[in-house]
């Protein structure tokens, strides 16, 4: 009976602290979220959120535009793998190898990546740092996200779809393209929203590729000028790149407001994919019955 | 075009647009998307290849042996034409004891977390829990790095009484941080797996929910965790900035906890931009980079020989 009442005991005992723990850390990232924020808020000036000089406008720009076009490379290759890993190359040993390589590439340190892009987009162009060596380094991590989500997206679809675009006499291709591709595409958005949060926050691969610094002119819109935000041949640091760049060389007196910014603005950012994310595969559950 | 007969000019006429139509409407789709699937076998070996060139020119052109490359603490690279020690155990030790305490620290709250959501409370878990978890794998490593310089580093300094709180210590808790929703969320996948008979089972036997939790369900779920560990230490171990925000970036051998030190990662992105191209300095590098490539690779394989055994169960 005392061995019973022993049991019982620790299982009380267990529970409560599962609970505290659980509690614990909902409160400690609850609590960075929210000192993050209010940091950024604190910081937050005219000055710093224009477009020019200090702000960080120009860095967010960066990050976004960095993001869009690394998405630009990203998403095509990274589709047509996953529509040939799905539909096309069978249960071979050139699947399996190809499937291990896209579990390393997306496994692989992030700085290691932006190592490789250095090294082949920057030192073996002899090119200065600039923002399409980030873009395709980014996209060396983010390809294996999106072909896997593309592959199990078109795996999840059910057999009937193919097998009834066949009986129609349409051909294999015809019938990924059409069919298969079309119902998949809105769980392989899920997988293009993760991409690019992910982007938005990475650093390590951008340091060395796309530079840490910018010097750019909001009112030159000539894609062909070096201070022109849309030439993609310029050096452009992102927000998180810009906090990393603080931290080593900031000699500004605002630099500890400029980075509280930077972050928070960052946070956002990051979060708002992120739920956007989630919501949208909410949204897709609900709908799956209707298909 | 001449035709030898009217039999064989009708033979091409209807070969040409079928064969034509086959290749618009299947044949030209195969092959770009074959191409793809083959590019990404070349991306890797490409990465590979260039990496291990490299990488080896320490010892090719310089002439140093591995052994000291990995078991030397002289680090003393030459720079530009000279000629030096290239002994990265410092920073490879530095790189072990940060990641191994971060897992430390961060391994039982996660799953303590993992247990919580599968069988505490399924409910709070997968309304609440799961998602905050999924959240807060995206927060970026330079924002807990940066929180890490702001906010832990002058804790540290404070309570220890140091001059300075860069520490192994602040390395390992803001790697702890960053990978225990990375651990939390794959170790409660491999929670909820386990089948519920095993649940009922041990409960009609008369088991309390804990030691139903600790003799069942964590034993069987052991291999799940167990990949989820071995994907956050490769996490801490590949993480460059956020450690090297708060680390110190002192090349000296790990004495204590709360002792500065330097990891594989910090060198290389604190240095790789500021030595000069093909220097023994920066050659050395780009071996420290080859080395983190092969760890990675290693702790790939073990993920795959950990879901085997997932997969035997």
């Amino acid at each position: 009976m005392n061995k019973n009442r022993s049991a019982k005991q620790a299982d009380r005992v267990a529970t409560g602290v599962l609970y505290g723990i659980a509690a614990f850390f909902v409160l400690l990232l609850a609590s960075i979220t929210i000192y993050i924020l209010y940091k950024g808020v604190l910081a937050a000036s005219p000055d710093l959120l224009s477009f020019s000089g200090d702000g960080v406008g120009v860095q967010l720009f960066n990050t976004i535009y960095l993001v869009f076009l690394s998405l630009l490379i990203t998403v095509p290759i990274g589709m047509f793998t996953g529509i040939y890993m799905a539909e096309y190359a069978g249960k071979g040993s050139l699947i399996a190898v190809i499937r291990t390589c896209i579990e390393t590439l997306s496994s692989l340190p992030s700085i290691i990546v932006g190592l490789f892009g250095f090294l082949v987009f920057i030192q073996m162009t002899h090119s200065k740092w600039n923002l399409l060596a980030g873009a395709l380094s980014l996209a060396i991590l983010n390809i294996p996200l999106i072909a896997r989500t593309t592959e199990d997206a078109m795996r999840s679809i059910p057999r009937s779809y193919y097998d009834g675009s066949i009986a129609l006499g349409s051909t294999r291709w015809q019938t990924v393209v059409h069919v298969l591709l079309k119902a998949s595409i809105p769980q392989i958005m899920t997988g293009v929203i993760l991409a690019a949060g992910r982007g938005f926050g990475e650093a390590a691969v951008l340091i060395y590729t796309s530079g840490m610094s910018s010097d750019i002119n909001f009112n030159n819109w000539n894609p062909t000028s070096i201070t022109s935000p849309l030439n993609p041949f310029r050096p452009a640091d992102t927000l998180s790149v810009h906090i990393w760049a603080i931290k080593t060389e900031g000699i500004a007196a605002n630099s500890q407001q400029i980075a509280d910014l930077s972050a928070a603005m960052l946070i956002i950012l990051v979060f708002a994919f992120s739920l956007g994310s989630r919501a949208l595969g909410r949204h897709l559950q609900k709908n799956a019955g209707e298909i | 075009m001449a035709y030898a007969s009217d039999k064989d000019f009708t033979q091409k006429r209807l070969n040409q647009p079928l064969l034509n139509k086959k290749w618009r409407t299947e044949y030209a789709g195969r092959t770009l998307v074959t191409i793809f699937g083959i590019f990404i076998i070349l991306l890797a070996l490409t990465i590979l290849g260039f990496l291990g060139y490299r990488g080896s020119a320490t010892f090719l052109n310089y002439g140093h042996s591995v052994a000291e490359f990995l078991f030397s603490t002289n680090w003393n690279p030459g720079e530009a034409g000279q000629s030096g020690t290239v002994g990265a155990a410092i920073f490879i030790v530095g790189s072990l004891t940060v990641s191994g305490f971060a897992l430390l620290i961060a391994t039982p709250f996660a799953i303590a977390m993992a247990i919580f959501i599968s069988d505490i409370s399924p409910k709070i878990g997968s309304r609440f829990l799961r998602p905050v978890l999924e959240i807060f794998v995206g927060i970026p490593s330079v924002v807990y790095g940066w929180i890490g310089l702001t906010v832990l580093v002058p804790f540290i300094a404070n309570v220890f009484n140091l001059p300075f709180g860069f520490s192994v210590l602040a390395a390992s808790i803001v790697v702890a941080v960053m990978i225990f929703p990375t651990i939390a969320s794959v170790a409660t996948d491999a929670m909820q797996a386990i089948p519920a008979e095993y649940r009922d089972a041990s409960y009609a036997l008369g088991s309390t929910r804990w030691q139903m939790v600790w003799h069942i369900k964590l034993r069987s779920a052991m291999p799940g965790i167990l990949t989820g560990i071995v994907l956050g230490l490769a996490r801490a171990f590949g993480e460059a900035l956020a450690v090297a925000m708060v680390v110190g970036q002192s090349t000296r051998f790990v004495d204590s906890l709360l002792s500065p030190t330097n990891t594989l990662t910090a060198v290389i992105t604190a240095n790789m931009g500021n030595t000069v191209n093909g220097s023994e300095y920066n050659d050395a590098l780009w071996s420290m980079a080859f080395l983190l490539l092969l760890i990675s690779f290693g702790f790939i394989i073990l993920i795959r020989v950990l879901g085997r055994k997932r997969n035997e169960l």
